[in-house]
């Protein structure tokens, strides 16, 4: 048979297609679009260090928005990522700095509250059944007082060198790679591969697309809901350590935007907010869109308030482009 | 087939004095039910006679509050459809349980997908597509399912297509039978001729199948006996060859004094 014959990678196969998928193709040319725009308008903008700095830009809300992806495909909404990240954060430059802890203790302490702060919001909707944006809300305010209760309201300074390992920069002959867009793109390769390439990942989809159909497949959709929601909290404290690497202090007012920002990014990459279609290629996509317009709107010397407008046309065009395409196939 | 070689063989599935009450309201009062490995078994009835209810105990969505069911002669205790699942008895439900958005291949897997042999299997929990793929479009042309590419998502078929994809799915994997409810409704003609064609390939396969539907004329097309309930039992049962559409509406409705005092005497004919 012609058609079984023809996939002898899949892996690669199923890239390209999750690519090619109309879902992605959109924001793709999007991106291209942009791009070759800025590069005539301003000749900096092409130039690998602006572009590197475009990515680093984007590198915390990006990876931000991977957790909230998982939490979008499954129907959900994540609106407490950036307050969870922000105690994460600061809960690694406390330990280490005021308690002495070392580096990676602590950093493993950052993870480990993360992600029992994931799990939270995945009990609370999947046991209790608090819709998503309800409990998320909960635990943004939740996250925020204690970041603050905990920092006394105070940035932690003088961070050990080991809180800053993803600041640090590869040489490439006379050039410096920062090591955490490479972080960010391992996040989202890891995610791409869980996604379309295990069952797990088929049944997140799944469980977004139709709950009722997943549950009597034999699927444990409790469980699965809450490790969508579990799995997001590690990626937060991924993008904690993200934070301290690139600002080098723990700031307990940070990143009070990225909840949403995480949600532009998602929803401009093409997932759909109803849950079961999209995916963390799209968000890079987005993610990128938001960064490559950002930089530049400010090259061409257009100022950061019509910056924010033009990002809030984007998502709407954006959803409004779903919600016409979904219609179609109704 | 007629009723004494079938009392001579052990059922592939069956219910003796199933009782479920909600309430006040009793959805199945002592109701009876049996069928063997080469036949399909339409269940007939009003709105509220028990079919569903009937369906729901065979296909372990609700646990009955008396009765047994036995499969294979053994009885059985149905805590959840997974139980069900696990013994082959396998349900298509009506609203056809699939995600739209992923492919027929997925969706026949979905719940037991197969994985990579070796280190990416194991460890990496990776998936054999391909191999899930392939045994997916072999599957759907056993039974007859014509499809343009098994890579195609569930959204993009046609009314017929998917109910064959959601059957297809359903006999795969050691079926004992089938249990499809309503299959062709909100189909057209045309479609309404493939499921049926579909669910006699089922048959063939020695995989019995149970139809419930209200459309009598399909019933009659391709059911060997009719299971007629009504106020929560199996007043009747029925044969296409033997009985007319008529006669089975007025047991389902209990219509004329001849059809009641008929039904009365069912218990000594069906031993006869």
């Amino acid at each position: 048979m012609s058609e079984t014959a023809s996939v002898a990678r899949p892996g690669m196969l199923s890239l390209v297609g999750s690519i090619r998928g109309a879902r992605t193709l959109g924001p793709l040319a999007g991106l291209v679009i942009l791009c070759i725009a800025f590069g005539v308008a301003a000749p900096v903008f092409l130039t690998p260090r602006n572009l590197i700095q475009i990515v680093q830009q984007v590198m915390e809300v990006g990876t931000l928005a991977v957790g909230q992806t998982l939490i979008i495909l499954t129907a959900g909404i994540d609106l407490s990522n950036g307050a969870i990240m922000v105690l994460g954060s600061i809960v690694m430059a406390k330990l280490a700095v005021a308690s002495g802890v070392p580096a990676p203790l602590a950093i493993l302490a950052g993870l480990l509250v993360t992600t029992v702060l994931g799990l939270c919001n995945g009990l609370i909707v999947a046991l209790f059944r608090v819709p998503p944006f309800v409990a998320t809300l909960g635990m943004l305010n939740l996250a925020y007082a204690t970041t603050l209760l905990y920092s006394g309201q105070a940035s932690v300074d003088n961070l050990p060198p080991g809180l800053l390992i993803l600041d640090s920069h590869i040489p490439i002959g006379s050039f410096a790679l920062p090591i955490g867009p490479l972080v960010m793109l391992a996040v989202i390769a890891v995610m791409w591969y869980l996604l379309n390439q295990t069952g797990w990942g088929r049944h997140i989809y799944a469980f977004g697309n139709n709950v009722e159909a997943a549950r009597l497949t034999g699927i444990n959709v409790t469980r699965l809901q809450i490790s969508a929601y579990l799995s997001a909290g590690i990626i937060y404290g991924i993008a904690a350590l993200l934070v301290l690497g690139r600002t080098t202090v723990g700031d307990p007012n940070a990143g009070q935007t990225d909840n949403l920002d995480s949600i532009t990014a998602v929803v401009i990459g093409g997932t759909s907010l109803f849950g079961g279609r999209g995916g963390v290629i799209g968000t890079l996509i987005g993610a990128l869109i938001v960064g490559v317009l950002r930089n530049g709107l400010t090259l061409v010397g257009v100022e950061a308030l019509w910056q924010t407008f033009a990002t809030g046309i984007i998502v709407i065009v954006a959803v409004a482009a779903d919600e016409a395409t979904r219609r179609k196939r109704a | 087939m007629n009723a004494a070689r079938d009392s001579a063989r052990v059922p592939v599935l069956s219910a003796r004095g199933l009782v479920k009450r909600y309430g006040h309201v009793v959805a199945l009062d002592g109701a009876d039910f049996e069928i063997y490995d080469d036949e399909i078994v339409a269940v007939v009835g009003d709105n509220g006679a028990g079919k569903s209810t009937l369906i729901k105990a065979l296909s372990g969505a609700l646990i009955p509050d008396a009765g047994e069911v036995r499969a294979g002669g053994e009885i059985i205790h149905l805590r959840g459809p997974k139980d069900a699942r696990r013994l082959g008895i396998e349900t298509v439900y009506q609203d056809l349980a699939m995600a739209p958005a992923l492919d027929i291949s997925t969706n026949l897997f979905l719940g037991r997908e197969i994985r990579r042999p070796g280190v990416w299997g194991n460890l990496f929990r990776a998936l054999d597509t391909p191999r899930m793929r392939k045994e997916a479009a072999e599957h759907l042309s056993g039974l007859k399912i014509g499809i343009r590419s098994i890579r195609q998502s569930v959204e993009t078929l046609s009314g017929g297509q998917r109910q064959g994809v959601a059957v297809a799915r359903a006999v795969s994997w050691g079926t004992r039978c089938v249990i499809m409810d309503e299959p062709t409704a909100a189909l057209g003609v045309k479609e309404t001729g493939m499921v049926l064609e579909l669910i006699r390939h089922v048959k063939a396969r020695g995989v019995p199948v149970i139809l419930i539907s209200h459309n009598m004329p399909n019933v009659f097309e391709v059911a060997d006996r009719i299971s007629v309930m009504r106020l929560g039992k199996r007043v009747r049962i029925a044969r296409p060859g033997e009985q007319t559409m008529q006669d089975v509406v007025a047991m389902m409705t209990g219509a004329s004094r001849e059809t009641v005092a008929e039904l009365n005497t069912e218990g000594t004919t069906q031993n006869a």
